[in-house]
């Protein structure tokens, strides 16, 4: 018997391909014959379309040309609500839309060809933001522009606010943040003999565009075939997107029977896919003299662009995560996904709990120094313990881990003495900034500050989201008596390959290089679900981990039935060392027949959720964390440095701490961006910055030393003790980046991201401290 | 259409290309070799790096006749078949590859870093590697890795 892997930081199984460049993203694969596609798109927010013009000078010859009217389903991308579709038909609700599409088998002609193109429209009123939006400047979804609206109840909220001994408010907002893979999104179609169109590209949800596609094209199951090629990054940009670039490649590849590649290249990317969702949040607390939450009150709206798309799911998770990992017995959560003429926003790493936990946050914040209590000792006083409940009634298990990353985080990062050694100062002058040089850091125009959050995240889908996927997961074994997983579950980079090789080895008793991984292709593999809110380890890990059982103890038994061929030895994790197992797996494939062994989704009993009011166990399991910040602002230029942040996460038993670890600094850093530099900047409805010049991320010279700290408290329903993890990490940075600018200047901070321009209104708005 | 004749991996190649086609596109398409990659196509992510003559350049902003006659080295030439360079084993075990389209660019910067180090000089590394984007890890890792080698 081998060692148990799980646990180990073993490299990542892609890694060789990755370091040698021959990992073959959608871009690199050769196919022949293949054209190259384009998308005409609309340059107003709203209007109506009233021709698409091709100069009739230009030679169209070798040009295939796509519109609403040649597609044979229906014109919608099928996802939540059929509203968004394909291709313009009529009426233009956001700036980039797509109306037509081109292709050539030469890249110059192609450029040539678009040129030719013109669309006549009549411009509509547009409403741009989430004020107009429910101003209802125009009519984008139903009768109020509402996509979603979700009320979360607990307890007595009038009452709790009767008896406070002080009420506390506060608005925060945050603007858009884009995905930014660095692999933009590409697809090929390729039609093929007997009718079928296969599509391969760059995506996270094989079956999302695989229902799309079957709608779009009005063909059955078999008539599609969706293959993940390698994926340079998702992040959620990948999750539903995809499904509208495939369908305009299928569209084309139909109509030139011919394969047909679009690749994106950044601008496009940048101005048309899905963001994070825009914010803004309104807290109202009622506290105790000692800061006990006594009442909450939280207004939660999100900027959904112009079709639904994802948006009812996203404002679910922000409005779950709006009270944060806080008791309060006392709360009424009022959340809405507002429709405006913006291109649709959609999924990013977090999905609509970065938001929320930001306004919790910078709220806390906001009490603490109201009620002069240190920030920490507030929190103490309020994070969820064992027994308590969440805003939606969750009663929490031992699994409650917000005070053991909360004191864990403070011991590690020396939290009291650097707060205390971080001496404030009175709040810089904005008036002189304007007028300061850009260099130097003359000693006291350095302002130092510490700030912390804590925070949680859910994994897997909410409430029965899983029950309603059923996803399905199998483990094959082969004639040579390998194993072969089949899963839809997605590599991104998060490192999936590995661990669900892990997970399935250890069950086996195998080492994890004798585990393979069957293609991402709905032709070959069952629906696992997609590979979105931090479920893939934990939720799809978990079916295969029973599958696993299921092999280990058929195929034990059958070596038990067949005396002669019996191993003897019985040990807890399979009788056999490799060598053994590949023997007698091979002989029982040979002699009995293919051995597939599938599990479904087994929902933790016990799990109860309602729908209707919102209540009960939104997740089978939260991922706790602590970020503290510290900055370093120049009081003069206002910019701003992360030189240290401590991250402590519980995620339960850490299958691969390496991966884990990347997990972790990755999705931090993405929250730093979030924090300080990444904006968009939209005119009439367009990206005005979408270029890498202007579109700011953060590179090695301004990433923070991280000091990770990973903890575990196994969860009993995961594999080998596993939660999701995802998605936790980019929850901590912004508030408590926020709140160490606080801490440094003094100021209050209300708004992400936290640009020189903002932090010197801020400055201006002084008094803040309450 | 210009005749370009480049040395890729130490591979000869004669390819006839419009003169201003960029030096990631002959590589890609001409030359058959996909290891460089278009993040941005305007030099600001660092995802296309190659060496050039030893030096590392953003090769969509090289116009293929600025690369006649010299020398390049992509990805796919750092490694001697299954053996991987120092750098490509310590990207490997430290965890400094995810998604991995930002890997090649990357390894390559480091590479002429870590060959261009004179004398003693510590490289800086966080300096040296800031035009090359990674979404994926934190750079934690990366930093972790170069400085194994
Ligand atoms: S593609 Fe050349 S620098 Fe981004
Ligand atoms: S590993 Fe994905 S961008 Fe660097």
């Amino acid at each position: 018997m081998i060692a148990p892997s799980v646990g180990l930081p073993l490299p990542r199984t892609d890694g060789f391909d990755k370091v040698t460049g021959r990992a073959a993203y959608v871009d690199d694969l050769r196919v022949p014959g293949c054209l190259h596609g384009a998308t005409i798109r609309s340059t107003i927010p709203h209007g109506r379309l009233r021709r698409i013009r091709r100069d009739p000078a230009f030679d169209w010859s070798g040009f295939t040309f796509v519109t609403a009217a040649d597609i044979p389903g229906q014109n919608v991308i099928a996802l939540i609500t059929d509203d968004q579709p394909a291709l313009v038909d009529g009426i233009i609700r956001h700036a980039e839309e797509p109306v037509c599409l081109l292709a050539h088998r030469d890249r110059e002609r192609l450029l040539a060809g678009l040129r030719a193109v013109t669309l006549e429209c009549d411009p509509l009123p547009a409403a741009l933001t989430i004020r107009e939006g429910l101003a209802r400047k125009a009519k984008i979804y139903g009768r109020d522009n509402i996509f979603k609206e979700i009320r979360i109840r607990k307890g007595e909220v009038r009452t709790a606010f009767r008896g406070a001994h002080r009420i506390v408010e506060g608005t925060f907002r945050t603007g858009l943040q884009e995905q930014l893979y660095i692999e933009t999104n590409g697809m090929i179609a390729i039609p093929e003999r007997g009718g079928r169109m296969s599509v391969l590209g760059s995506l996270q949800c094989p079956y999302y565009v695989h229902k799309a596609l079957k709608r779009l094209l009005g063909v059955g199951d078999d008539r599609v075939r969706v293959v993940q090629t390698t994926t340079g990054g998702g992040f959620g940009g990948k999750e539903e997107y995809p499904s509208m670039l495939a369908a305009h490649c299928a569209l084309l590849a139909r109509k030139a029977g011919k394969p047909v590649k679009i690749v994106y290249d950044r601008l496009e990317d940048l101005a048309a896919t899905t963001k994070r969702h825009p914010s803004v949040v309104r807290h109202r607390t009622a506290v105790s003299r000692e800061g006990r939450l006594l009442g909450m009150d939280i207004d939660v709206l999100m900027d959904g662009g112009a079709y639904l798309t994802l948006s009812p799911v996203v404002l679910s998770r922000g409005a779950i995560h709006a009270a944060g990992p806080y008791r309060c017995e006392n709360l009424a959560i009022r959340a809405r996904a507002v429709a405006t003429n913006t291109p649709p926003n959609g999924a990013f790493r977090g999905f609509g709990a970065p938001q929320t936990i930001f306004a919790v946050e910078m709220q806390l914040n906001r009490i603490a120094r109201a009620l002069r209590i240190d920030p920490v000792e507030l929190r103490r006083r309020n994070v969820l313990r064992p027994g308590d409940s969440t805003a939606t009634g969750q009663v929490l298990d031992a699994g409650a881990s917000g005070p053991l990353v909360l004191e864990e985080a403070v011991r590690r990062s020396g939290w009291s003495v650097r707060r205390a050694s971080f001496t404030k100062r009175a709040p810089p002058d904005p008036e002189r900034a304007s007028k300061a040089p850009r260099k130097g850091t003359a000693s006291g125009r350095i302002r130092r500050g510490l700030g912390l959050s804590l925070f949680y995240h859910g994994a897997g889908f909410t409430g029965i989201g899983e029950v309603y996927l059923d996803s399905h997961a199998s483990l094959a074994v082969t004639r040579d008596g390998s194993v072969e997983i089949h899963t839809a579950s997605t590599e991104i980079g998060q490192g999936m390959r590995t661990t669900f090789a892990q997970i399935v080895g250890d069950e086996l008793g195998l080492p994890p290089s004798m585990v393979r991984l069957a293609p991402q292709d709905t032709s070959l593999v069952p629906n696992s679900g997609p590979t979105v809110a931090s479920r893939t380890c934990m939720i799809v890990g978990k079916i295969l981990a029973n599958a696993a059982a299921d092999l280990r103890d058929a195929l034990v038994q059958w070596a038990g039935d067949s005396p002669r061929r019996a191993p003897g030895r019985r040990a807890t994790r399979g009788p056999w060392n490799p060598q053994q197992f590949r023997r007698l797996a091979s002989a029982w494939v040979r002699k009995t027949g293919p051995k597939v062994f599938t599990r479904k989704y087994d929902r933790p009993p016990g799990m109860k959720w309602d729908e209707k009011e919102y209540r009960g166990d939104a997740y089978g399991a939260f991922g706790w964390g602590v970020n503290v910040a510290e900055v370093e602002v120049d009081a003069e230029t206002f910019e701003i440095r992360v030189p240290r942040v401590d991250v402590v996460l519980e995620i339960g038993t850490v299958v691969n701490p390496l991966l884990a670890q990347g997990q972790a600094e990755g999705g931090t850093l993405q929250g730093v961006g979030y924090a300080l530099t990444e904006e968009v900047v939209r005119k009439n409805g367009r990206m005005a910055n979408a270029q890498l010049t202007n579109y700011i991320i953060p590179t090695t010279a301004d990433t923070p030393e991280f000091r990770t700290t990973l903890l575990s408290n196994a969860y009993r329903h995961g594999p080998f003790g596993a939660k999701g993890m995802g998605e936790l990490p980019l929850d901590g940075p912004g508030p408590a980046i926020a709140a160490a600018i606080e801490n440094a200047l003094g100021v209050s901070i209300v708004e992400l991201p936290i640009t020189p321009e903002r932090l010197a209104k801020a400055i201006r708005a002084r008094p803040a401290h309450e | 259409m210009s005749e370009i004749r480049i040395t890729v991996n130490g591979r000869r190649f004669r390819v006839r290309v419009p003169p201003m086609k960029r030096l990631l596109d002959v590589l890609r398409e001409d030359c058959g070799l996909t290891g460089a990659k278009e993040g941005c196509g305007e030099g600001e992510c660092g995802a296309c790096t190659v060496l050039l003559d030893g030096e590392a350049v953003n090769s969509c902003l090289v116009p293929a006749l600025q690369a006649n006659g010299r020398k390049i080295t992509t990805i796919e030439g750092l490694a001697r078949g299954k053996r991987l360079s120092r750098l490509q084993a310590a990207f490997l075990s430290a965890g400094a590859t995810q998604c991995g389209i930002c890997t090649p660019g990357m390894l390559l910067m480091a590479e002429a870093l870590a060959r261009g180090r004179t004398g003693g000089r510590a490289i800086d590394w966080r300096e040296g590697l800031a035009g090359n984007l990674c979404r994926c890890t934190g750079y934690t890792k990366i930093l972790e890795a170069v400085k194994e080698v």
